[in-house]
């Protein structure tokens, strides 16, 4: 990491911790959902924009992540900090067993795979053999957690928004900073290779099945904890909010942010966060219609999203 | 009995969408996320239509052509740029086409449910009790639609034309053939055999802008049940998926995991034989 990109950060961390204390609390439960978002998003770009793995059922495993939550939380009275890496964990493993079967299906079959994924979940979240953990068509209603008694013990102040936004904002630097270091080393390496050449990977001694099926996992589990993250943050689940709509918000935000773009999953989780609100002005169905026509334009005029053109200016900037 | 001929009866709708995404899939090998939304959208033309105080018929016909252009214009705008681009760049133009057609329909019609009249008389015909007159129609408009399609594909200079530009594009525009608008053609005729599709099903399910998107996943199962390039095939395809969801639906699993049918239908069918019954197998070069 070069001096000026420490310093880049550095400066971003201090804005972020000075957030909450500058705008409204509903401001601030907005920012930590940008923050859930990003972490979605980087789970989501793992898979599709480093390993070239398409998924439009994204929406999935944030539910799955969302619910496990939601349910340790409700049944089982667990603290809210200790279902993240327990949603973590079990979409890990599911995002693995369906990146199993996913392997054999390549391109367009994989999307189709997956939108089916996506399209059927709010039904299996509703049915009524499982009600009695889930909720049925209800879903579960979480508590807020309140922030914890050290800090207030240590003169700081917060109120929940505050100390959730600030749970969220540990937790999405923990996982940048994994994603991060996973990508530029021999795995990141590894799966950008079976992207691009996925044959000619093999043949470099790189073992496909495991390292594709290893990305599903991984980039599930990332969505997972999300999911869960965004579930406390919200304080509410229900079927019909995990329905494909979500994983397709899921893609718009990493197309725009910018595919294989550790930086991108934050812009692309702004866009998400944000462009809805004013678009909402105009019209209920106006964010779809804006989202969609943005899709196309990304895709056809910047396909490296916002992160790409970030760089190219700071390129350009330098060689004058 | 009566499960299996609700299910052949929905089926026939499936199996006329499940076509719809065949068509497009044989003039372009893509598979069309967006067909359900142009189905969607050409019925609500169709709503307007019939509201202005026109027939049901002279207003099917007329949809019909429309959304034929209509299909015409969004492969020469939308798809056309991407013909060659990644995989990854097609889904997300489909999926952007999609999530258009939806909201520009909720905005123009609001997202309240509307109901669409039946061409088919109430009574049932022919005195059979089990299936509505509407549920027989349908069947036999997607029969008649198959029909056509099979003379016009088999018979026509046209349809000889389309086969050979979806077959080998370059040898086809050596003889003469004008290869992107056989494209632009085959995505026309898809969306008018999508609007055929659209308009037997809003009887039974209503007219909402989120009325597809389940019903263009048992056409996904359908088209890879026969094979993804099997117009018959997907017709079969089509009729063996309604006849498997009312089935199970009714007796097995309940209403509520209706969709998870299509779900395990898809992946299974991609594991197991991903050219359907009816496809040819398809061999890649290294």
């Amino acid at each position: 990491m070069t001096k000026k990109n420490f310093l880049t950060l550095m400066i971003l961390l201090v804005v972020a911790c000075a957030l909450p204390f500058l705008v409204s609390n509903y401001r601030t439960f907005q920012f930590t959902l940008v923050l859930v978002y990003a972490i979605a998003l980087l789970g989501l770009n793992v898979l599709t924009g480093y390993n070239g793995q398409i998924s439009l059922g994204h929406g999935a495993f944030y539910a799955i992540g969302a619910y496990t939550a939601a349910i340790l939380m409700d049944k089982l009275g667990a603290p809210y900090w200790a279902t993240l890496p327990a949603a973590g964990a079990v979409c890990l493993v599911a995002g693995f067993l369906f990146g199993l079967p996913a392997l054999r299906l390549e391109g367009l079959y994989l999307a189709l795979a997956t939108f089916a994924l996506g399209v059927s979940m709010p039904q299996l979240l509703k049915y009524h053999h499982l009600e009695a953990w889930t909720g049925g068509v209800q879903g579960i209603v979480i508590a807020k957690p309140e922030p914890p008694a050290f800090l207030r013990d240590a003169g700081l102040v917060l109120n929940a928004d505050q100390w959730l936004y600030f749970f969220a904002l540990a937790v999405t630097i923990l996982m940048f900073a994994l994603g991060w270091n996973l990508m530029r080393g021999r795995v990141g390496r590894a799966l950008i290779a079976i992207r691009d050449q996925h044959i000619a990977a093999q043949a470099m001694g790189i073992n496909n099945a495991l390292y594709k099926s290893l990305a599903f996992g991984v980039s599930a589990m990332y969505t997972g904890i999300a999911g869960a993250l965004g579930a406390i943050a919200v304080q509410y689940v229900a079927p019909d909010s995990f329905n494909i709509f979500l994983s397709l918000v899921f893609l718009v935000g990493i197309v725009v942010g910018g595919l294989a773009s550790i930086s991108g999953a934050l812009y692309g989780a702004l866009f998400i966060q944000f462009v809805p609100n004013i678009a909402d002005d105009i019209s209920k169905a106006a964010p779809w219609a804006i989202f969609g026509v943005i899709m196309i334009a990304f895709v056809y005029l910047m396909p490296t999203g916002v992160a790409g053109a970030v760089r190219l200016l700071l390129a350009r900037k330098k060689s004058p | 009995m009566f499960q299996v001929l609700a299910g052949l009866a929905t089926g026939g709708i499936y199996a006329s969408l499940a076509l719809a995404l065949v068509m497009i899939y044989q003039a372009t090998h893509l598979v069309n996320f967006a067909q359900g939304e142009m189905a969607m959208f050409s019925t609500y033309i169709a709503w307007s239509l019939i509201n202005a105080g026109m027939g049901f018929w002279p207003a099917f016909l007329l949809t019909v052509g429309i959304a034929f252009i209509l299909g015409i214009f969004i492969e020469r705008i939308v798809i056309r740029p991407v013909e060659n681009a990644p995989v990854l760049v097609v889904v997300v133009v489909f999926i952007g086409l999609l999530v258009i057609l939806n909201s520009v329909a909720g905005w123009i019609y609001t997202y309240t449910i509307k109901s669409f009249p039946s061409p088919f008389p109430a009574e049932p015909l022919f005195g059979i009790r089990y299936m509505s007159a509407h549920q027989l129609g349908a069947i036999g408009v997607t029969l008649v639609v198959l029909a056509v399609l099979y003379v016009f594909f088999r018979f026509t200079p046209v349809g000889l034309a389309m086969r050979a530009a979806a077959q080998n594009p370059v040898s086809s525009r050596l003889v003469g053939i004008r290869v992107g608008w056989m494209l632009a053609l085959g995505w026309g005729l898809a969306a008018a055999v999508g609007a055929v599709a659209g308009m037997m099903i809003a009887p039974i399910v209503y007219l909402d802008p989120n009325m597809m998107s389940g019903i263009l996943l048992y056409a996904f199962a359908a088209a890879l049940l026969g094979g993804i390039d099997s117009p018959v095939g997907a017709v079969v395809g089509g009729f063996v998926v309604g006849v498997l969801e009312n089935v199970l639906g009714a007796f097995v699993i309940g209403n509520e995991l209706k969709l998870s049918v299509a779900l395990v239908l898809i992946i299974g069918m991609l594991l197991v034989k991903p050219s359907g019954f009816f496809g040819k197998v398809h061999v890649t070069r290294v």
